[in-house]
C-alpha cells in the first residue's frame, strides 16, 4: 500500500513532470495564462495520463517493441479525441480558450513519456496510479503557475478581480513572464529538494539503488533529451 | 633599509575602488538630474528618489537575506536607481518606479550573483520590462512648463530644423526625465573620459554609427536625430557599464557600431520611434562573443595544429 501511494507521490514532487523532468514545456508556458484554463489542462491530461497509461500497460507484452512508439502515439491519439469531444461537448468556453493546446497532448511528452518510461514496464494497476501522480503534479505546477500569472499579471484570480484595475504588471501574462515564473518555480523546488538533501537523481548514479520498481527515472535520459 | 616586498601579481595597484568609480558616476549623472529638476519640476528629483531608494533598500535586503556582506556602500545599486529614473517619464506612479527598481536588482542583479555577474544592465532590462507592462505610463512623456505638449522629438523627426538644435541641446522638449538635455550628458559623459572612469570608445562609435547608418538608411534628419531620444543617455551612461560592455578597445568598437546600427535599424524601420534600449539588450546579450572574439593573442602564439 505505502508502495502504491509512493508510486503517486514521485510524481507530484520527487519526479514532478513539469519542474524536475522538464518535459511538457510548451503547453505549461502557453496554458498558464489563466487559473481556468490551466486547471481544465491539467485534467484533461491527467485524464489521458490515467487510459493511456493502463491500456498500454496491459498490452506491453504484445506491443512489438520496434514498432512501440506508433502504438503508443495511436492509444494517447484515442484518449485525446475523446476528451477532445467531451470538452467541446460539455465546457465550450474552456474548449475555445485551450484553442489548439487541447489536441496537442497527443504529442506531449509527459504522456509518451510515461508510456515509454513507467506503463510499458510496469503492472496495470501501478501505471494508473503513476499517471494519476504525473498528472496530478502536472495540474498542480500549472495552477501554482497560472495562478501567480493571473494575480499578478491580470489582477484577477478565476476571473474574479483581486487587484483593482490599472495596478497589473502586464508582462506576467506575456511569453516573458511565463519563462520567467517556470525558472521561479523549478529554482524554487530544486532549493527545497536541496534542502532536504534529495538532489535529482544523475544517471551516472542509476542502478545504484538496484533498479526496482518504483524507479522509473533511469534510462530515461536519452529519450527526454529527444522528445523535448 | 630596503624591504623587499614579496607578492603575486597584480604589482601595480591603482587607487580605484567600485565605491570610487561608482561615486564619479554618481557626479556625471547630477548635472542631468538638475536639468531634469529644472525641465520636469520636482517630481523628477522625488522619482528619483524613490527608484534609488527603492534600489539601495533592496539590494540590502537581499544581502541580509542571502547572509553575504551588505553591498550598499559600494554605490552600484544608487547608480542603477538613478540611471533607471533617468529612463522613465517624470509623471510615472511611484509604484510602478519602485516595482522596476526591484526587478532591477533583484531579478536582473543578484539573481545572477550580484555586481559583476549580471548579464544585463539592470537598469536596461527594468525599462524594457516597464516600457511591455506600463506601457501607458511609460510613454506618457512630460513636457517642460511651456514647450509645446506635442509629439516627441523623435515622433516628428522630419519636421525638425536648423532652429531645433538649441532645444534638442538643452531638453527643452518631452522625453523620459534624464534623456533629454544632450548638453548635460555630455558634460557628464566629458567628466567621466576625463577621470579615466571609461573609455570613450563605445560612445563614439555609438553615435557614430547611429550617425552613419541613419544617415544611410535615410532618416529624415540624421544629424539631429542623435540629439533626440535615449542615444545620449544610453551611449554615455549605459552601453559603458563595466559589466556589460566588452573588454578590449577594439570589442568596445564592435560594440558600439552593433548597438547604432541595431539603434538606426529599429528607429527607421520599425513601428516603435526609438530602439536604444532593445540594441542595447540584444548587444548585452552578445558581449561574451564580441570578448571571444576580439581576445587579444598572447605574444609569439603559435596555432594549434
Amino acid at each position: 500500500m505505502l508502495n502504491k501511494l509512493r508510486i503517486i507521490g514521485n510524481g507530484l514532487v520527487n519526479e514532478n513532470p513539469v519542474l524536475r523532468l522538464v518535459l511538457g514545456t510548451c503547453p505549461t508556458l502557453a496554458i498558464s495564462v489563466t487559473v481556468s484554463g490551466a486547471v481544465g489542462m491539467g485534467l484533461a491530461a491527467t485524464f489521458v495520463l490515467i487510459c493511456s497509461g493502463m491500456v498500454i500497460s496491459s498490452l506491453r507484452n504484445v506491443i512489438p517493441d520496434k514498432v512501440r512508439i506508433p502504438c503508443f502515439i495511436t492509444v494517447i491519439a484515442g484518449f485525446v479525441t475523446v476528451v477532445m469531444m467531451v470538452v467541446e461537448a460539455f465546457l465550450p468556453a474552456l474548449y475555445d480558450s485551450l484553442g489548439i493546446y487541447l489536441p496537442l497532448i497527443v504529442v506531449n511528452c509527459i504522456i509518451l513519456g510515461r508510456a515509454e518510461m513507467f506503463a510499458s514496464k510496469n503492472p496495470v494497476l501501478d501505471s494508473a496510479l503513476d499517471g494519476l501522480g504525473m498528472g496530478l503534479g502536472f495540474t498542480a505546477v500549472l495552477f501554482l503557475m497560472a495562478s501567480f500569472r493571473e494575480i499578478v499579471g491580470a489582477g484577477t484570480w478565476f476571473g474574479i478581480r483581486l487587484i483593482p484595475e490599472g495596478y497589473q504588471i502586464g508582462i506576467m501574462t506575456m511569453t516573458p513572464g511565463g519563462f520567467f515564473t517556470f525558472g521561479m518555480a523549478m529554482a524554487a523546488l530544486t532549493a527545497v529538494m536541496a534542502r532536504r538533501g534529495r538532489k535529482l537523481r544523475l544517471q551516472a548514479e542509476c542502478g545504484s539503488c538496484g533498479g526496482c520498481a518504483g524507479c522509473p527515472g533511469c534510462g530515461g535520459a536519452e529519450d527526454k533529451e529527444e522528445e523535448k | 633599509m630596503n624591504k623587499l616586498t614579496v607578492s603575486s601579481s597584480p604589482h601595480i595597484l591603482s587607487g580605484d575602488s567600485t565605491r570610487s568609480i561608482m561615486g564619479s558616476v554618481l557626479l556625471a549623472l547630477s548635472p542631468t538630474l538638475l536639468a531634469a529638476a529644472i525641465l520636469y519640476g520636482l517630481r523628477a528629483v522625488l522619482l528619483c528618489g524613490v527608484c534609488v531608494g527603492a534600489s539601495v533598500l533592496t539590494e540590502h535586503i537581499w544581502c541580509l537575506a542571502a547572509k553575504k556582506p551588505s553591498s550598499v556602500w559600494d554605490l552600484s545599486a544608487a547608480v542603477t536607481g538613478v540611471i533607471l529614473s533617468f529612463n522613465l517619464p517624470a509623471s510615472l506612479p511611484l509604484w510602478q518606479a519602485v516595482v522596476g527598481s526591484v526587478f532591477a536588482i533583484a531579478v536582473v542583479k543578484q539573481l545572477f550573483g550580484g555586481l559583476g555577474c549580471n548579464f544585463l544592465n539592470p537598469a536596461l532590462a527594468a525599462r524594457v520590462m516597464m516600457n511591455i507592462s506600463f506601457t501607458g505610463s511609460m510613454t506618457a512623456y512630460s513636457f517642460p512648463a511651456d514647450a509645446a505638449s506635442t509629439a516627441t522629438p523623435m515622433a516628428e523627426l522630419g519636421e525638425l530644423g536648423a532652429k531645433d538644435f538649441l532645444p534638442l541641446l538643452v531638453g527643452y522638449h518631452g522625453g523620459v526625465m534624464g534623456e533629454t538635455c544632450a548638453l548635460t550628458l555630455l558634460l557628464g559623459g566629458a567628466y567621466l573620459v576625463f577621470k579615466g572612469v571609461i573609455k570613450p570608445h563605445i560612445p563614439l562609435a555609438f553615435i557614430g554609427s547611429t550617425l552613419l547608418f541613419s544617415w544611410l538608411f535615410g532618416s529624415p534628419n540624421a544629424l539631429l536625430s542623435i540629439f533626440a531620444g535615449g542615444l545620449m543617455l544610453g551611449a554615455i551612461f549605459m552601453a559603458t557599464d563595466y559589466v556589460t560592455s566588452p573588454y578590449s578597445d577594439l570589442g568596445k568598437i564592435v560594440y558600439g557600431l552593433g548597438a547604432g546600427l541595431l539603434t538606426s535599424l529599429i528607429r527607421i524601420y520599425s513601428n516603435s520611434s526609438e530602439g536604444v534600449s532593445f540594441a542595447l539588450l540584444i548587444m548585452n546579450l552578445v558581449v561574451p562573443y564580441i570578448n571571444d572574439f576580439t581576445r587579444r593573442r598572447p605574444f609569439g602564439e603559435v596555432s594549434a595544429r
